[in-house]
């Protein structure tokens, strides 16, 4: 059984979608919360999850004792300060800044790179970092500095360009993350108390799902690798509440068309010939080991730093005095327990990064507290 | 913290791919290169930041929306 | 850096754009309110003595696009904008603003949209003005389009049917119950210029909707019933509920499985991260009428081309006082007013 044919495909991957479906998975994930009878906390670490879990309206279809928490998992929130400092100052010292759409309203501590574009400087918006090559190509004679953040779905194709060669005029700002030690330090942290962790579908198509089975048997809690569709979303969160309600833990997949074991092992390998993994800093949370690429010694002449003689400072103070955005960031504490929240800091004047990203917690929750009061009608 | 869309491949030239994302929205220069297996056209890609990441299996996807359809949906009605 | 310059948000259709005219340009021009529709309403025209007038520039890149160009946009957008206050287009200005070095013939497939899509509309470019600026002062080419018109002799008509206190089409004609109507697909017109844009370029069916409505909002109008009506450009539908929902003091119910979007546009929005919710349209308008006229509304704009995918969308509430909307899987999020422009996303 398997002639699903071309035109069906697309059938298939609709019925992730499919409305009911999701009211059938939604009854039983009351069910198994009732049976279970606990507060439950649940932690996803991706942008994407996040903006799903939004999109479709996700946590008003869940029981009150069930909670989806985001933690730190998109680039706009987690690439420090100091690196888009570094970005905002190369802008107005006249070099040409590539960026991805969302990165450049993320703001450091002096403002964001479209704030440096209204002062002058040379930013420019990119799909990809082989449009960010090409514009550089195009123009020889003009020094570009390509801002490279996120994570380990967006790590590969730079390492597959930099294989490549890219030209002489082109640097990289490289800010990318390692995902299985952070999902390890969610899972591990008695502060947080997660009862069980949804994993990112598209990092973990890279990585496969091996690098996160020590932090299963080092925490024996559940985890699930998910998509990104609603049905994905709800299926993982069915699967974490099965695998409390018969105590047996266990590393899940619910995103089988895409997740393997293995994962992708020739963009693993582009990038092990690439980069070295050295402590990354998640801005505002903490320094969490082996979680930070940088390109490695063969590489340094392209790397921005080098070239400009930039000095990486995690400086702390990475938010407006007052802001909580780091134990937001982390699920510590929730935005209104923020002395900022929708007083100085709102959607449209955010003071930090969590309200400026579309999938920041303190964006959500400006819109979700909205929504209980009106599921409750 | 990754975006990626499925797209069916409807032309290969070595690194690059042409991918309909739909409807006849359709990039030619989608990176095929970072693939840990050969792909062909009708095959269905991830496409993140325009690079492929992985080859969508589809028989998968089918099998398992049908485990649940047949798990959770006997009871209330088509 | 200071931050007391303007960006590109500022200009972007959302939540950035609304502050700066709401708090700097109102604060400071002091708009005199003994007009019928003064400034201050900030709706899509005012009007003084019986004349409706309005005006928009128009700096699409690029100038030319699948389905339209700025020559079309700039006639369009205008007509719409008398059209959905009640008002009925008579006359246009014309003002170009032109680089050093732009090229006549581009200049000559521009002004034929102008004049075709005038004829289309039925009304004539009665004054104008042309200016030059020195190369690399200003990408190409800028238009600027003014538009009077007078009140709809279909407008009374078509108020009897409301029994409200209204004169014009405002934005803060809603009450609770009132449905609200969508003239066809959303994100066309958007995604169509996107597609052209370097770097997100794809290749695609994808059509701007760019036209004037002024006939289809006539047909509206004869059925009756019709409150208040607008055209969703800049920040899309997103924009314009939540402006109805703040000058009405109303809350707004839509559901996401009624909202038509074309399959092609769902795609190209899917995978650039997109909501198509925030992104601009060009050729539909959104009509709220009173709740036991939406089905005659929908059937009577149905009947034109422009509006025969036309669908009611959901409905005013005063149970709460956001936007909101029912997903394609039941769940309830809410619909915020974007904050600028909609931006590929990577995460």
């Amino acid at each position: 059984m398997g002639s699903t044919g071309t035109a069906s495909a697309r059938e298939v991957l609709s019925r992730f979608r499919d409305p009911l479906l999701a009211k059938a998975i939604v009854e039983r994930i009351h069910e198994y919360a009732e049976a279970i009878d606990e507060q439950l906390l649940f932690m996803h670490v991706c942008g994407s999850h996040e903006w799903s879990m939004t999109h479709y309206g996700i946590r008003s279809l869940l029981p009150s004792s069930v909670e989806v928490r985001a933690g730190p998992g998109c680039p706009v929130c987690i690439t420090p300060a100091s690196d888009i400092d570094a970005m905002v100052d190369l802008a107005l010292e006249g070099k040409s800044i590539l960026t991805y759409g969302d990165m450049s309203r993320a703001r450091g501590t002096k403002g964001s790179l479209l704030d440096a574009r209204a002062e002058g400087g040379d930013v420019r918006l990119v799909y990809s970092v082989h449009d960010a090559v090409t514009k550089a190509r195009r123009e020889p004679d003009r020094e570009f500095v390509f801002f490279a953040v996120g994570f380990d779905t967006t790590a590969p194709p730079t390492a597959y360009e930099v294989l490549k060669g890219i030209p002489r005029n082109l640097s990289l700002m490289v800010s990318y993350r390692y995902m299985p030690p952070i999902a390890g330090a969610v899972l591990r942290s008695s502060l947080l108390g997660v009862d069980g962790v949804i994993n990112p579908g598209h990092s973990s198509t890279i990585t496969g799902m091996k690098p996160y089975y020590r932090y299963f048997l080092e925490t024996m809690k559940p985890q699930v690798f998910c998509g990104f569709e609603p049905i994905d979303l709800l299926l993982g969160i069915l699967m974490l509440l099965r695998q409390i309600r018969d105590g047996k833990p266990m590393l899940e997949n619910e995103y089988t068309r895409s997740v393997t074991w293995e994962g992708n092992t020739v963009a693993q390998e582009s990038m092990e010939r690439v980069f070295e993994l050295g402590d990354g800093y998640l801005r505002g949370v903490a320094v969490v080991p082996e979680c930070g690429f940088m390109l490695n010694e063969r590489y340094k002449d392209i790397d921005a730093c080098t070239r400009y003689s930039l000095r990486r400072r995690d400086t702390r103070e990475e938010f407006v005095a007052g802001a909580r955005c780091g134990e937001v960031i982390l699920g510590l504490c929730d935005p209104p327990e923020c002395p900022l929240y929708m007083k100085e800091c709102t959607p449209s004047t955010p003071k930090g990064p969590t309200m400026v990203s579309q999938e920041g917690t303190c964006k959500i929750w400006a819109d979700h507290g909205l929504i209980n009061s009106i599921c409750r009608l | 913290m990754c975006l990626a869309f499925p797209g069916m491949i409807i032309g290969v030239d070595g690194d690059y791919a042409r991918v309909d994302f739909g409807a006849g929205v359709v990039r030619d220069d989608i990176n095929i290169a970072e693939l840990a297996s050969s792909v062909k056209v009708g095959d269905y890609v991830l496409v993140h930041a325009g690079y492929a990441i992985q080859v969508l299996d589809v028989d998968e996807a089918y099998n398992a929306i049908r485990y649940w359809e047949e798990n959770l949906m006997w009871k209330c009605e088509r | 850096m200071s931050t007391n310059r303007i960006t590109l948000m500022h200009g972007a259709g959302g939540s950035i754009m609304h502050n700066l005219i709401k708090d700097r340009i109102l604060g400071v021009l002091k708009p005199y309110m003994g007009f019928e529709v003064p400034l201050a309403a900030l709706d899509d025209a005012g009007v003084c003595n019986g004349i409706v007038f309005t005006t928009d520039s128009y700096t699409v890149k690029p100038l030319f696009f699948n389905g339209g160009d700025i020559g079309r946009l700039a006639v369009s957008g205008t007509v719409n904008d008398i059209a959905v206050i009640g008002g009925k287009p008579m006359a246009l200005s014309l003002a170009l603003i032109i680089e050093e070095g732009f090229m006549l013939d581009d200049l000559d497939r521009i002004l034929a949209s102008v004049e075709h899509t005038c004829k289309e509309a039925g009304v004539d470019i009665i004054t104008g003005d042309t200016k030059v600026v020195e190369r690399g002062s200003l990408d190409r080419l800028i238009i600027n389009t003014s538009g009077i018109g007078t009140r709809n002799p279909l407008l009374d008509a078509n108020l009897k049917h409301v029994n409200r206190d209204i004169r014009w089409l405002l934005d803060s004609n809603i009450r609770a119950g009132d449905r609200i109507i969508v003239s066809g697909s959303i994100a066309d017109h958007g995604m169509a210029v996107l597609s052209a844009r370097e770097g997100y370029g794809f290749a695609s069916s994808i059509c701007s909707d760019v036209r004037p409505l002024n006939r289809l909002i006539d047909r509206a109008l004869e059925a009756g019933g019709v409150v208040c009506m607008k055209d969703p450009t800049r920040g899309g539908l997103a924009d314009l509920l939540n402006t109805w929902a703040e000058r009405s003091h109303v809350g707004i119910m839509v559901y996401e499985d009624r909202i038509p979007v074309k399959e092609s546009v769902r795609a190209a929005a899917s995978f650039l991260g997109i909501d198509p919710l925030e992104v601009g349209n060009e050729g539909k308008v959104c009509i709220a009428t009173v709740a036991d006229r939406a089905e005659h509304v929908l059937a009577a704009i149905r009947e034109c081309d422009e509006g025969r995918d036309a669908q009611i969308i959901g409905e005013a509430t005063d149970l709460f006082d956001v936007v909101a909307m029912r997903t394609v899987v039941g769940g309830t999020r809410i619909v915020t007013r974007p904050v600028g422009d909609p931006v590929p996303r990577i995460c």
